[in-house]
């Protein structure tokens, strides 16, 4: 019997069902603009530079993120802080800040680099920006705003509740690795935000019930944080290798 | 046995020539020729969408819907950026060849569209004509013609462009399209030698009435309908046929060198074939403007048979992988050719009578196991000779 139907002519047929059906299947596509699919955990995006929760900057003109970038993208000028009305904690503050968006390959060195936590990145990377002018951000476009959020530039696509992850670096250097660092935050709060919890680590009864193949975001939206707020579709990214 | 001649001579033309070539018959031409080509290419727009629209959903996608309404609107907006793009010129091309071989791939197709029946007759102002641009006495004929012509647009473009993937790919092209075209002839043949004329409202007309069963996809034991659909498919170089243009080892095909206006014509006169051989498929086999009931419709009911012929190429497109060459040639040669040979005897015996149908049935069934046998020998025989070169020292 298996051979009548294993056989040429059969199968040949059995081809055109299999795709046949597929019309009635949903979709894979996702509408890009209107629908976004969740981003990775330790996407890098554009850059911020962050606050405390005093509102103080954090950046201390330094200028090592400028020292350390392979594409020479990043142009600081540091200033000594106005004694009366201080910009920064410390003695020195960024008084020019500069990322040419052209050049920048978005490898985070200079993140690792800072020793305030001044700069991040975010996860937004949808801009298209016209001219040179306006694809170099200035401390203007990169400051997060009174509220500790970034600014959104015209030609920036995102959305309400985007801007949460603001701070990757929060993720991107959870000490996962030291057992005795874990769950332990090792960073200064932010403005808005205040001191990040830290990245659910191995032996987290609660990360362990999450798998290891989602999305930090789909956690978010399991917990009903993004609820109705621009993310109309989530699904598990499939990793290769991962799996529930 | 008279089967052809006999009847073209009683088989009226198109009646509205009966009473003398008036300003009201010249006028009725001309909207006749301007309503076909619309026709033609406001279909052809709207094929490349279906296309796109059917193969998409068949693998899981929406296809283009940011273009107008839900994306309808795409391959105009397609066919307006092809019209501004430059059109280039390779400098050793043949200049004048290179230009005229996407219109000589254009035209015969046009021609071949304008002998489809897509109604029976309209009575306007006292003249009453045909739903069909021309109804000549050499019908169905025009379309084998219009088939074989084309292939010279194919092969012209490819040789003009002097450079090498465009001169393999016509190459190709023309051997499939000769080799498919016997089996083409043969299959319409059958349909020839059931109604008896080659007039395609005679064609038609001989299918009308009754539920289903006149239509020639019966009358013809099916085979012959099968056969047509797969050697139009090849005709077209449409895939699963498509070595013409077999991106991974030709970069594009015969039309690689084109741009703007020329590329244009070629994607035109590609799909606009798409939709005349699909046309002729139905006029041919399905009854043309017959449907099961209301006879009244017969237009929406071509459209509707049309539709779905189209929609099982784009089906076949999503579904079969592309032939290698030698299958492509085996299926040509060593099966649908001796297939549509026999179907033409049986179906001519079977005019005659029944007892003469099952002796050439026998008889096709005889020869069949002669040529498969053969074909047996003969590639057992090549493939030993390929053994012994291979071991030869």
């Amino acid at each position: 019997m298996s051979s009548i139907t294993d056989s040429k002519f059969i199968s040949f047929f059995k081809g055109f069902f299999v795709t046949g059906k597929q019309p009635a299947k949903p979709k894979v596509t996702f509408q890009y603009p209107e629908e976004k699919r969740p981003k990775p955990e330790r996407l890098h995006g554009r850059h911020v530079l962050n606050r405390y929760e005093d509102g103080m900057e954090k950046c201390i003109g330094c200028e090592l993120c400028a020292g350390v970038c392979p594409a020479r993208c990043i142009y600081v000028r540091g200033a000594d802080n106005p004694p009366d009305a201080p910009v920064s904690p410390g003695e020195r503050y960024g008084f020019v800040y500069e990322i040419n968006f052209l050049r920048c390959i978005h490898c985070d060195l200079c993140v690792e680099a800072c020793p305030t936590e001044a700069i991040t990145e975010s996860k937004m990377f949808e801009f298209s920006f016209t001219s040179r002018e306006q694809a170099i951000y200035t401390k203007a476009e990169l400051l997060v705003d009174d509220d500790g959020r970034p600014k959104q530039l015209p030609w920036e696509d995102w959305r309400p509740g985007d801007d949460k992850n603001t701070s990757a670096w929060v993720r991107a250097t959870s000490p996962s690795g030291r057992a005795d660092l874990e769950g332990v935050p090792l960073w200064s709060g932010e403005l808005g935000y205040g001191v990040r919890p830290p990245q659910a680590g191995q032996s987290d009864p609660e990360a362990a019930d999450v798998p290891a193949d989602t999305d930090i975001s789909l956690r978010e939206v399991e917990a009903g944080e993004l609820r109705g707020v621009g993310v109309r579709a989530v699904r598990p990214v499939r990793r290769p290798g991962g799996g529930r | 046995m008279n089967l052809v001649a006999a009847a073209p001579a009683s088989y009226p033309g198109d009646p509205v020539f009966a009473h003398g070539i008036t300003l009201g018959v010249w006028v009725i031409e001309v909207v006749k020729l301007i309503a076909t080509f619309a026709i033609i290419m406001v279909a052809v727009l709207f094929m490349v969408m279906y296309e796109r629209k059917a193969v998409a959903y068949l693998g899981n996608r929406w296809g283009p819907n940011r273009a107008g309404p839900k994306g309808w609107l795409q391959s105009l907006a397609d066919g307006i950026k092809l019209f501004f793009k430059e059109a280039l010129v390779p400098a050793d091309a043949d200049k004048f060849v290179y230009r005229a071989a996407p219109v000589i791939s254009m035209v015969p197709v046009l021609v071949a569209f304008s002998i489809v029946p897509i109604g029976a007759t309209v009575t306007v102002d006292g003249y009453t004509t045909r739903l069909q641009l021309a109804d000549p006495q050499w019908g169905i004929l025009l379309m084998l013609l219009a088939s074989s012509v084309s292939v010279y647009g194919v092969m012209l473009a490819g040789w003009s462009s002097a450079s090498k993937y465009p001169l393999i790919g016509a190459v190709r092209a023309s051997a499939q399209m000769i080799s498919y075209e016997a089996a083409l002839g043969l299959s319409v043949a059958t349909v020839v030698v059931l109604t008896g004329s080659l007039h395609t409202s005679a064609i038609v007309a001989a299918q009308h009435g009754g539920i289903l069963y006149h239509w020639n996809v019966f009358r013809a034991y099916g085979l012959p309908a099968a056969i047509f659909f797969v050697a139009i498919t090849a005709e077209m170089t449409r895939p699963p046929f498509d070595l013409v243009e077999a991106e991974e080892e030709l970069a594009g095909g015969y039309n690689m060198e084109y741009s703007s206006i020329g590329f244009a014509l070629f994607y035109l006169a590609e799909y606009a074939a798409l939709v005349t051989n699909s046309a002729f498929f139905v006029t041919l086999f399905l009854g043309g403007p017959d449907g099961p009931y209301w006879h009244t419709i017969g237009p929406l009911w071509f459209v509707v048979k049309v539709l779905a012929v189209l929609y099982v190429y784009v089906w076949a497109r999503a579904t079969l992988p592309r032939l290698r060459y030698d299958q492509l040639m085996d299926l040509g040669w060593k099966r649908l050719i001796p297939a549509s040979l026999a179907m033409l005897l049986i179906v001519a015996a079977g005019r005659i009578s029944w007892r003469w149908g099952l002796a050439a049935l026998a008889g096709s069934l005889f020869a069949f196991i002669l040529l498969a046998r053969a074909i047996e020998v003969g590639q057992a025989q090549t493939e030993a000779e390929a053994t012994r070169e291979l071991e030869a020292p």
